[in-house]
């Protein structure tokens, strides 16, 4: 698998498992506000997701859907960060914010990727994502002081800094204002990925190449 | 068959989501190649996130096809596509039936300070008096305000 192919499954798994993630607390969310915009930011963290897997799919001369769903466990590229089950509104709200602020570093270093078209599908992300950020911000914000939220955010820490390469680590550390430390790396999975991919791939599993 | 015929025939497609809009007055097709039979239509969603993608983009391939064309219809994903592309008569059609128009896409990022900003307009009464009441909607594309002049909720277009 090429460099390219890689990096872009990376990030389609990330946005994926997130989107899935963020989808878990549709119905159940603390407010009704919430429910609407976590289930909103799933759909479309899952729309950017569809997005890098069709370039991927392209160049691995695959389809989206058999690389959102048809892969083992052990191939997902995600980092750890994503796949950790957070039933806990502290810890929901400190991946969100987690999250967006290393998302935010690496699409605007794709957006400008000598590759035309990541650069495009990069660049509309970023547009996107705009939206996403502004609801971090807000609840990152408003929970400053929490100590219950302080706490969630260090025990992440590790993990944010495994969604981005290293280079963009000292970036990320700047704009979170915490000590950079050794990252949880992408390439082990958390022990919930399994679960979660029983769970998302059980349709496929069940009737193979399955159109709804 | 000529590029114009299908743009007219694109122009009938109502949105999926919002059917009081077309897809072309949405300005969601970006552009419509004929050579011969074959007709090949780009599409650019909203958001990447718009649930309605598919079922347009099967809508686009069935109106070609009703033209005797042989469709192709691709999503081109870039950031030249913006919510300034919605027509004027769009834009009319959305605050008729109750949506807020997007405002323009401006040079920096939209930021929170702008979206609790009293810059948005109430598609029923016209009044400035609204507020942010969530980012987000029920699709990708809209934000909820609400109006304290006639003291109800309404759909805001978000810009992108």
């Amino acid at each position: 698998m090429t460099e390219r192919a890689l990096r872009l499954l990376e990030l389609a798994d990330d946005e994926l498992v997130v989107g899935w993630r963020d989808s878990e607390w549709t119905g159940i969310a603390p407010t009704l506000e919430e429910d609407v915009a976590f289930s909103s930011i799933a759909q479309n963290e899952i729309g950017h997701a569809r997005a890098l897997y069709e370039l991927a799919a392209a160049e691995l001369d695959s389809e989206a859907d058999a690389l959102a769903f048809d892969r083992e466990p052990g191939e997902y590229r995600c980092a750890p960060l994503v796949e950790l089950h957070l039933l806990d509104w502290a810890h929901t709200i400190a991946r969100r914010y987690l999250y967006e602020e290393a998302d935010r570093l690496r699409i605007e270093a794709l957006k400008h990727a000598d590759d035309a078209e990541l650069a495009g599908v990069a660049a509309k992300i970023d547009r996107e994502e705009v939206y996403h950020r502004l609801h971090a911000e807000l609840w990152a914000a408003r929970l400053r002081d929490e100590p219950r939220f302080r706490s969630a955010v260090e025990e992440l820490w590790p993990f944010a800094l495994g969604v981005v390469e290293p280079d963009l680590r000292p970036a990320l550390a700047r704009r979170v204002g915490l000590e950079q430390v050794d990252a949880r790396e992408r390439g082990s999975h958390a022990p919930e990925l399994a679960e979660l991919w029983e769970q998302m791939t059980e349709v496929r599993r069940s009737v193979p190449g399955a159109q709804w | 068959m000529t590029a114009e015929q299908v743009w007219d025939a694109l122009a009938e497609i109502p949105d999926p989501e919002i059917p009081v809009i077309s897809l072309v007055d949405l300005g969601v097709i970006r552009d419509v190649a004929v050579e011969g039979d074959r007709v090949r239509v780009d599409l650019t969603p909203t958001f990447l996130g718009c649930p309605a993608l598919e079922a347009m983009r099967r809508q686009l391939e069935t109106k070609v096809e009703e033209l005797g064309g042989d469709p192709e219809v691709r999503v081109v994903v870039d950031d030249a596509w913006s919510t300034d592309r919605i027509s004027p008569e769009g834009r009319e059609k959305l605050r008729a039936a109750g949506f807020a128009p997007p405002p323009p896409r401006a040079a920096g990022a939209t930021t929170l300070v702008q979206l609790q900003s009293k810059a948005f307009r109430c598609p029923y009464c016209g009044s400035t008096e609204t507020r942010l009441e969530n980012i987000f909607g029920p699709t990708p594309c809209r934000s909820i305000r609400w109006c304290e002049s006639c003291r109800q909720p309404f759909e805001q277009f978000k810009t992108i």
